[in-house]
């Protein structure tokens, strides 16, 4: 191998470490409120891409149309995403919790068919108020900085630290506060936590609330990194479920490390092989893993 | 009370003798959208026998169809056999992937079997579109032959089609069969515990619908002289299907054809408003689930009991 050969296989040797590291940081976060509503409530939410969509749309008409600035829009995207998760909530999941209409074995499918329906409007409705063009939004951090040789956008490394800041952040609030140890506990097991006097409404709002503020941050993330459109809404649900499930329903450690797992290999494959089949390879692992440890990575169940 | 077998096979009966007439006055319009709510009604049928009586949350209708579609679709391009011989391929093709489809449903349960149709899906659809030379890619796979190009013809092979599926199918689910898998998959343990044999059972459960899900797919390539992976195998043709069985009623087999029915009907009417008549189509659904999670077969049979 010449030495010209081998600096080209290290430079997409980095290129591919950093990318897939900034990628899967923007998986990891988008997972992790999709994890911790299961674990909580049970609840597969499906509407998880649309609301992601919905804070992609709105960060970018505050922030590059009505020229509010890209903090603006960023902080415009991030409300929107909170509003709509506990709309969500409120509206669709509350409702078909407290019905006695249908047998508790059952709710589970009408919850995802009721969350895959209001996602489909939301996604509906945004084609018909924006159009389905792709839209991007204005990045906070803008340059390129060289890192180990690979010219990277400032955004890429931005996107990387805030994704880690808002799930350390996260782990604080689940380990170090009193509502946040209620929302753990919840998740361990929800009737004990009843038994201790606490009211399993409000933390299922609490988790509802914490969702929304993660949704918000990972969309309004994405939409600088890429060009999203509604119909990348089923898509992102997909991902969203396939990292939670590889990493164990309900767990979020195991998301993270999942949506590692995936993020690059999806990377490895779009640089080495094709992007055509960037997806193929995590979904073969998602059947082997449910094949051999139904469970997951992580999983406790 | 549920109202007897006999009667509501009566009732089906009349309907589709009455619905045999329409191609007299009814436009080709009309009887294009018909066509296709009634093979999306075959459909829905077949997700439901999945669902609602072996309890398996099928998220990938469109596996079942898209592999008998377009492997008869596929056949027909390729060498020309006779058109029954394509779908007599695509409907054996799509019980094999039945059967692939069963091998997780006996390991895995609920929200892991649902995904893991769901990946079966999205496997499908990446193989068609990375395929192309095969399968037309993402641009659709044209056939050659089609079986009529009369509307009334195409229109009566779909509605008997249909007629004849929905009472095997309503039949079977009425039958032993679907009360052994109504009981397997609700709790599969004690169902075995009594004596029966609940992996065969849900085999056959998928074979079932795997063979109506490819025999309609096979059917429906023919009428449209095409296949593509928007009409066929997209994850929204596979929820639109889910949501015609749950709008119709679950568990009833014969609902299925009326949500179908309904949601073509309603998007059809709403076309002229764009995105936003998808918004309200969807908008129904959701009121439907939340307040009459029995569907309008549930109103209707509850409606005839207070009489």
């Amino acid at each position: 191998m010449g030495s010209e050969a081998r600096r080209d296989a290290m430079t997409v040797f980095w290129q591919i470490l950093i990318d897939g590291f900034a990628i899967s940081s923007l998986y990891a976060l988008g997972a992790t409120g999709f994890a911790l509503i299961f674990g909580v409530s049970g609840v597969l939410n499906l509407s998880h891409g649309s609301l992601m969509v919905a804070a992609v749309v709105a960060a970018w008409a505050a922030g590059d149309s009505l020229h509010a600035g890209p903090y603006m829009g960023a902080a415009v995207g991030v409300a929107v995403g909170f509003s709509l998760s506990l709309l969500t909530y409120f509206v669709v999941v509350n409702p078909l919790q407290r019905t006695r209409k249908i047998r508790e074995e059952e709710k589970e499918i009408f919850i995802l068919t009721a969350t895959l329906l209001w996602g489909i409007m939301i996604q509906q409705l945004i084609a018909y108020f924006y159009t389905d063009n792709a839209k991007t939004v204005a990045p906070i951090v803008q340059g390129v900085v060289a890192i180990a040789g690979v010219r990277t956008p400032s955004n890429e490394i931005f996107t990387a630290i805030v994704c880690g800041l808002a799930i350390a952040l996260l782990w604080l609030l689940v380990n170090r506060t009193r509502a946040g140890k209620a929302v753990l506990a919840a998740s361990m097991n929800p009737r004990g936590i009843t038994l201790l006097g606490v009211e399993l409404s409000h933390v299922y709002v609490a988790v509802w609330a914490i969702y929304g503020v993660l949704v918000g941050v990972a969309g309004v993330l994405l939409g600088m990194f890429l060009g999203i459109s509604s119909y990348s809404a089923g898509p992102l649900t997909a991902s969203a479920f396939s990292i939670v499930v590889l990493g164990g329903l309900g767990s979020v450690p195991g998301a993270l490390v999942a949506a590692y797992v995936v993020g690059y290999l999806e990377t490895i494959t779009a640089y080495l092989i094709s992007p055509a089949y960037r997806t193929i390879p995590a979904l073969l692992l998602l059947i082997l893993v449910m094949y051999v440890r139904p469970r997951g990575l992580l999983g406790r169940r | 009370m549920q109202i007897s077998t006999a009667r509501l096979l009566l009732i089906g009966l009349g309907a589709v003798a009455v619905a045999s007439f329409l191609p007299l006055w009814a436009s080709g319009y009309v009887l294009g959208l018909l066509i296709l709510a009634y093979y999306f009604g075959v459909f829905a049928m077949a997700w439901d026998l999945l669902f609602g009586f072996a309890g398996e949350v099928n998220f990938g209708p469109t596996f079942l169809i898209g592999v008998g579609a377009y492997t008869a679709g596929i056949l027909d391009n390729l060498y020309q056999p006779p058109i029954w011989l394509c779908i007599a391929a695509g409907t054996a093709a799509a019980v094999a992937g039945g059967l692939v489809l069963a091998l997780p449903a006996l390991r895995v349960r609920g929200p892991y079997f649902g995904l893991t149709t769901l990946v079966a899906v999205l496997m499908l659809q990446n193989f068609i579109v990375v395929d192309a030379h095969l399968t037309g890619g993402e641009i659709g796979l044209t056939v050659p032959d089609v079986i009529s190009i009369s509307d009334t013809t195409n229109y009566l092979i779909a509605l008997w089609f249909m007629a004849i599926s929905g009472a095997i199918l309503f039949s079977l689910s009425r039958s032993p069969v679907g009360l052994i898998l109504q009981a397997s998959g609700q709790d599969a343990v004690q169902a075995g515990a009594l004596g029966f044999n609940v992996t065969k059972h849900k085999i056959t459960a998928f074979v079932i619908s795997a063979f109506f899900s490819g025999l309609a797919g096979s059917l429906l390539v023919f009428y449209l002289g095409s296949a593509s992976v928007g009409t066929f195998i997209d994850v929204t043709v596979g929820v639109q299907i889910i949501i015609s069985a749950v709008l119709g009623g679950r568990r009833t087999i014969l609902g299925a054809v009326l949500g179908s029915i309904f949601l073509i009907a309603m998007s059809e009417a709403l076309r002229p408003l764009g995105d936003l008549a998808n918004f309200i189509v969807f908008g129904m659904a959701l009121i439907v689930v939340l307040l009459y999670p029995n569907g309008f077969f549930g109103l209707l049979t509850r409606t005839r009991e207070d009489a």
